[in-house]
């Protein structure tokens, strides 16, 4: 097996998830799989996703679909017609990956539900992705990405105090659900390897979330506080009041987290020195000795007259001043980025994080998000082009299934593909 | 206020014979135009002398086939090579908006009728010349009817069983293609000269019109290298897909199954049996397979009722299916009868004889029938004197001089 | 001369909301110089599913029977069972001239969108509703399909051989009917408009215009009382004596020649027979015959069976080219059947330049269509451009309406264009 194809590559992938799960199989092509893209015979409906190419609201110039769906060969087929389906178990036979993210017990309605599969093929991994999880008081809720935001504790964390909970603009509940279900599928797949035993994966979108929240949790079951949003503070470390990690500067914001003791001395003694050498010391900062500083005896007022201090100095510099001036002298000050800046970020740059994607049929070569890790031995195959809709029907159908042209074009006329 | 017939100040003379020319006319006929057919009693066409005759019995003024397209027409007999003949046949192009032809090429012309020669009369005329295979091009003098342009035109390789040989679709099939598309650009020309005041010449070649359409079958062979054949009744789009003997003798119903929905309905309205369910029968691909011995099955249910129960059965059920009606079915269709299809007018020979009307209702000016097919030369004085408004003694004169053939 | 080329529909627009029962009455329009929007579902139409396709690859975009029935027509998205959509509608028939449409009766009055309410929109609106047996009555509300219509209309049982099933053609022609009369009672409608301002609903069933195809036959049940029937390669109803033949096989095919009697067929008979005597095919009797008082209502069968074994061994021992240029240098009528090969390879419409030529340049190539149906002198049928792709035309439309591109995004999003 050559270094360039991959953990996975000997691994085939059926890919039937919609917005809930695309990504998971865009992990598992980045790991070298053969991931097939299945779409309803008109197309994927999350082709309707905008950004789009120059703005143009096509389902070939998603750009929503193009990036979470690299990599990935595409077909049409309907699984809600007999044809469909028998077409479905044939391809069932020859993979060793399903991936799907619709509503619970609909597989099984259809005949096609793990019970069914795994007959087919015992060594089957079928991964299933929702919001909820496959059982459970919520599991027929219909949901998006706000909702599972919200019912993941989430929601209630950011924000600022004076306005609603918010949510993150760009709609990443299902990231984390299709990520933590592609973990899921690579222990299963492990598994597998060594068993020869397939398994039922099955991946909740709430329950990926609420796992990142960190330590916020806890603070209810050890000791029941709520905490809350804070906007541009930071609650949860003092059980006294907020501190603020978000600062204003010259052309943005930056992000500022001060730490108690030995873990923050040096980073604040390097920008309590630096601020004393540009004219704009500040006197409180002066007089504390950081490597015995306790941010839990820091009252509010304190915090707020330093952060002031802080924030005019920051006011006088640049992002990437500060960032660059800050590295220099072990100060964490980072830019908060915005989607410029982190297509600009030099560290990205240097590891030739973004990769050239060609687009023939835009006339255009586009730029992707590269591989998410590094590996020495095996490396993680670079992305390639989204597919069109039913662009390997011939490669699928004709070639590896023997399907005569005649009759792929009654399966058309049938709505079969 | 506007006339509600749409046609009232169109004014056609029609040289048209056989059906292809008489059925693009019809439809100015039918909404109100002045069409005045000019024939001759020693040849008097072909539909003329083709039967049905009313009681079996042949006459010029007794077959259905002429009857049926000439409703609404004023009809003249005029002998073409009288000198005199040919001065009222000129004086009515100069009454005309549009003159209509079907002869075959030259026809016209050795008459001195050509486009030129009847723009020099009318300038502003509309000629519509509608025949075979068009007035230029190699092939333009080879005499013919509709029934042979079926051949040419790819119609009767298309039809019928590929283990046998061509069926050619009854009668001069094309025949039924090109008038539309004629009167399409009768009507387009009509609006254009009121606007504008210019008249032009219209040609249309029925093979053309035909090859139309067929068009994604040609389009098939020139990108894709197939020559497609005729299959019997089957579809690529549908299974079960065919007609199915009836109870009774020689009937029949046809049935087509699409979807999947479809197919499960079917499955019901049959009641369900055994063979329903089978496996290979559960998916399109599957039917398609095994065609032969699916229409079997269907059949042996069929052949317990009438062609009319199974429509009626299918349909409650939400499946295409239909009577393959015969031509008593057709006088007896309740929809057609519900769309005054068929306009019943007395004519002299023809007794109560039903003409058809238009495939559309129009809400605010319905085709109407006005007044019966003409029998021949029977309005040769109407139009001498009512329309081109001769005296008495002016149409005396004619009559005498043997100009009405 | 721009006028006259543009066409005599120039000034008016066409809102095209048929599928394949309709699609030839708005090309019609379209070849005549009107602006014929077709208007599909979001996903595109499905018709866009029937073939042949190009290379045989059922794509949505490489239907050629779409292609041929939908060329010169621009081509927008719209869902106009949102509420959002059929406002989007009724902008555009604020401003359209006509509106056709193939919807099963009722369905446009359930939108709102039938003829009533249409003409409060715009009062001079022509609506053209295209259905299987028309709005109303007993079979209104049927399920149809072409051999439904072929059936139903009479042609069906006149077809075929006398042994086997009744037989319908087998490319479909029902709906075509439909269509070109639609257009022709369109244009009905559309000459009393120009002079009265009023519009009209024009109400269209396809049994009645198929019913055309039946020519004389059901009048020999009115006069006669008899039910014509089916006899294949031979002619049926036009004695009652012995059935013309129509079809003969020759060396490579068929020929296509029903033998006339008295004028109309003996000049062609004469000189077949002699044709056939140079070629030492002829005999005592044929040379005998009168073919000037040749009657085929009079004929014996015997009489009939010794021409027609003559006329099977000569056609035989001829090729369908032969037998056709000689024809063509006698002047007589014989003619071949046409497979597809032969149509385009036949000299006659090469001559008179038939066949056109229409760029595809998403396929790289331009693909030979057939020309205009019929010719005109002073404001042709014109074909001037290709079918169009799904939702091409959207920005154009939608933006003489006012929506910017960023607006076609939420349309798309939303599901409403």
């Amino acid at each position: 097996m050559s270094q360039k194809d991959g953990p996975l590559s000997s691994c085939r992938v059926l890919d039937l998830t919609d917005e809930k799960g695309l990504f998971c199989g865009k992990m598992l092509v980045d790991l070298g799989a053969d991931v097939i893209k299945i779409e309803p015979p008109g197309g994927d409906p999350c082709r309707n996703v905008g950004p789009f190419y120059r703005d143009i609201p096509d389902p070939e110039k998603s750009l929503y679909w193009l990036s979470f769906n690299t990599g990935k060969r595409g077909i049409t087929l309907n699984i809600e017609v007999s044809d469909g389906r028998r077409i479905f178990r044939q391809l069932v036979e020859r993979a060793d990956i399903v991936i799907e993210s619709y509503e619970p017990g609909y597989l099984d309605s259809l005949g096609l539900g793990y019970s069914d599969l795994s007959q087919i093929n015992p060594g089957l991994i079928l991964t299933s992705i929702s919001p909820f999880g496959e059982t459970g008081p919520y599991k027929d809720f219909k949901a998006s990405d706000i909702v599972v935001m919200a019912l993941s504790g989430y929601m209630s964390l950011s924000g600022d105090p004076d306005r609603p909970p918010v949510r993150t603009s760009f709609p990443i509940a299902y990231c984390f659900g299709a990520a933590g279900a592609a973990a899921g599928t690579m222990i299963a797949y492990y598994h597998r390897e060594l068993t020869g035993e397939g398994q039922w994966v099955d991946a909740s979108a709430q329950q990926a979330v609420a796992s990142a929240l960190l330590n916020a949790r806890m603070h209810w079951d050890l000791n029941r506080v709520e905490l809350k949003r804070a906007g541009p503070y930071r609650v949860g470390l003092s059980a006294q009041g907020k501190q603020l990690i978000n600062f204003r500067c010259k052309d943005g914001y930056v992000n500022f987290v001060m730490f108690g003791g030995k873990t923050g001395a040096k980073t604040n003694r390097g920008l309590t020195q630096w601020m004393e050498s540009e004219g704009m010391g500040s006197d409180f900062m002066n007089e504390i000795d950081w490597d015995s500083f306790d941010m839990a005896r820091v009252s509010q007022d304190d915090f707020d007259r330093f952060e002031g201090d802080i924030e005019r100095f920051f006011l006088t510099r640049t992002k990437s001043e500060l960032y660059e001036e800050g590295s220099k002298r072990g100060v964490t000050i980072y830019p908060i980025s915005t989607i410029r800046d982190v297509f600009e970020d030099p560290q990205l740059e240097a590891r030739d994080f973004w990769q050239r994607v060609e687009h023939p049929e835009l006339d255009a070569t586009l730029l992707y998000p590269g591989p998410f890790v590094k590996c020495s031995q095996t490396q993680l195959r670079p992305p390639s082009r989204a597919p069109r809709i039913g662009e390997h029907n011939q490669e699928i159908y004709h070639n590896e299934l023997g399907m005569s042209p005649e009759e792929l074009v009654m399966l058309r006329q049938a709505k079969a593909i | 206020m506007t006339s509600k017939e749409v046609f009232h100040d169109v004014k056609v003379v029609d040289f048209t014979w056989a059906g292809a020319g008489p059925i693009t006319t019809k439809y100015l006929a039918d909404y109100g135009a002045t069409v005045v057919r000019i024939e001759s009693r020693s040849r008097p066409g072909l539909l003329r002398t083709t039967p049905p005759y009313k009681d079996g019995i042949p006459g010029v003024d007794r077959a259905a086939y002429f009857g049926i397209y000439n409703p609404n027409k004023y009809g003249m007999t005029i002998n073409m090579n009288h000198s005199q003949g040919m001065e009222l046949v000129k004086r009515l192009i100069a009454w005309a908006d549009v003159v209509a032809e079907s002869f075959t090429v030259g026809v016209m012309e050795k008459w001195g009728l050509s486009y030129e020669e009847i723009t020099k009369i009318k300038p502003d005329v509309i000629m519509i010349r509608t025949n075979m295979q068009g007035h230029t091009g190699p092939h333009c003098r080879l005499p013919g009817t509709g029934v042979n342009l079926v051949g040419i035109s790819g119609y009767a390789h298309l039809c019928g069983w590929p283990d046998r040989l061509p069926s050619n679709p009854y009668g001069p099939y094309t025949d039924t293609i090109a008038p539309r598309f004629g009167a399409a650009m009768l009507i387009a020309a009509l609006d254009y000269r009121r606007k504008t005041g210019k008249g032009q010449l219209i040609d249309v070649s029925q093979f053309e019109a035909g090859v139309n359409f067929i068009a994604p079958v040609m389009m098939d062979y020139f990108v894709n290298g197939r020559v497609a054949n005729r299959r019997g009744n089957y579809s690529p789009r549908a299974a079960p897909h065919n007609a199915y003997r009836c109870k009774g003798q020689d009937t029949w119903c046809v049935i087509a199954v699409f979807t999947e929905e479809e197919w499960k309905a079917f499955c019901e309205a049959v009641g369900s049996p055994d063979w329903t369910k089978d496996e290979r029968f559960s998916f399109f691909l599957g039917r398609k397979a095994h065609e032969p011995e699916l229409d079997c099955f269907v059949e042996e249910w069929t052949l317990n009722r009438t062609a009319e129960e199974v429509m009626a059965l299918m349909q409650a059920k939400g499946v295409a299916a239909g009577v393959v009606e015969t031509s008593a079915d057709l006088h007896r269709d309740p929809q057609l009868k519900h769309r005054n299809h068929f306009w019943v007018m007395d004519h002299r020979e023809l007794g109560s004889f039903s003409y058809f009307g238009q495939a559309a209702v129009l809400s605010g000016t319905p085709a109407q029938p006005r007044m019966p097919s003409p029998c021949l030369g029977e309005h040769n004085e109407h139009v001498c004197r009512e329309i081109l408004e001769m005296s008495e003694a002016e149409f005396d004169e004619l009559l005498v001089e043997g100009v009405f053939d | 001369m721009d006028e006259q080329r543009q066409g005599p529909l120039s000034p008016c627009r066409v809102l095209d909301l048929t599928d394949e029962k309709g699609f030839l009455c708005g090309r019609i329009l379209a070849d005549l110089g009107a602006d014929v929007i077709k208007i599909e579902p979001p996903a595109g139409d499905p018709c866009r599913n029937i073939g042949p396709f190009y290379h045989d690859i059922p794509d949505p975009e490489k239907s050629l029977y779409w292609f041929a029935y939908n060329a010169n027509k621009r081509g927008i998205t719209l869902n106009i069972e949102s509420d959002d959509g059929r406002g989007l509608l009724s902008k555009l028939v604020e401003k359209a001239h006509f509106v056709i449409e193939s919807f099963p009766p009722g369905y446009m009055d359930s939108l709102g969108l039938g003829y009533a309410q249409l003409s409060q929109m715009n009062p001079a609106i022509i609506l053209t509703s295209i259905t299987p047996f028309g709005q109303t009555g007993p079979y209104s509300r049927y399920n149809a399909s072409d051999i439904v219509e072929m059936a139903t209309c009479g042609l069906m049982y006149l077809c075929g051989d006398p042994d086997r099933p009744p037989v319908r053609i087998t490319f479909p022609q029902a709906y075509l009917h439909g269509g070109a009369d639609a257009a022709v009672q369109t244009l009905v409608a559309h000459y009393y408009r120009e002079t009265s301002g009023c519009g009209q609903w024009v109400d269209l069933s396809i049994q009645q215009a198929a019913f055309m195809t039946t020519f004389n036959a059901s009048w020999f049940w009115e006069l006669n009382k008899i039910n014509l029937k089916r006899a294949g390669a031979w002619r049926t109803g036009l004695t009652s004596g012995v059935l013309q033949r129509q079809i003969w096989p020759c060396k490579d095919g068929y020929i296509n020649m029903p033998v006339y009697g008295g004028v109309l067929g003996a000049r062609t008979n004469r000189l077949l027979a002699e044709w056939m005597d140079r070629e030492g095919m002829s005999d005592d009797f044929l040379r005998g015959i009168d073919w000037d008082n040749f009657d085929m209502g009079q004929l014996t069968q015997e009489a009939w069976s010794k021409i027609e074994e003559l006329m099977v061994r000569f056609f035989k021992s001829h090729t369908k080219e032969e037998l056709y240029s000689e024809a063509l240098r006698l002047n007589i009528m014989v003619y071949p059947v046409s497979t597809p090969k032969d149509i385009a390879e036949n000299e006659q419409l090469d001559s008179r330049e038939f066949w056109l030529q229409i760029d595809h340049p998403e396929l790289g190539e331009t693909i030979t269509y057939p020309g205009p149906a019929v010719r005109a002198s002073l404001t042709p049928m014109l074909v001037r451009k290709r079918a169009p792709h799904i939702g091409e035309h959207n920005e154009e439309v939608y933006g003489e309406l006012g929506f910017s591109r960023d607006d076609l995004i939420v349309l798309k999003q939303s599901g409403v264009v």
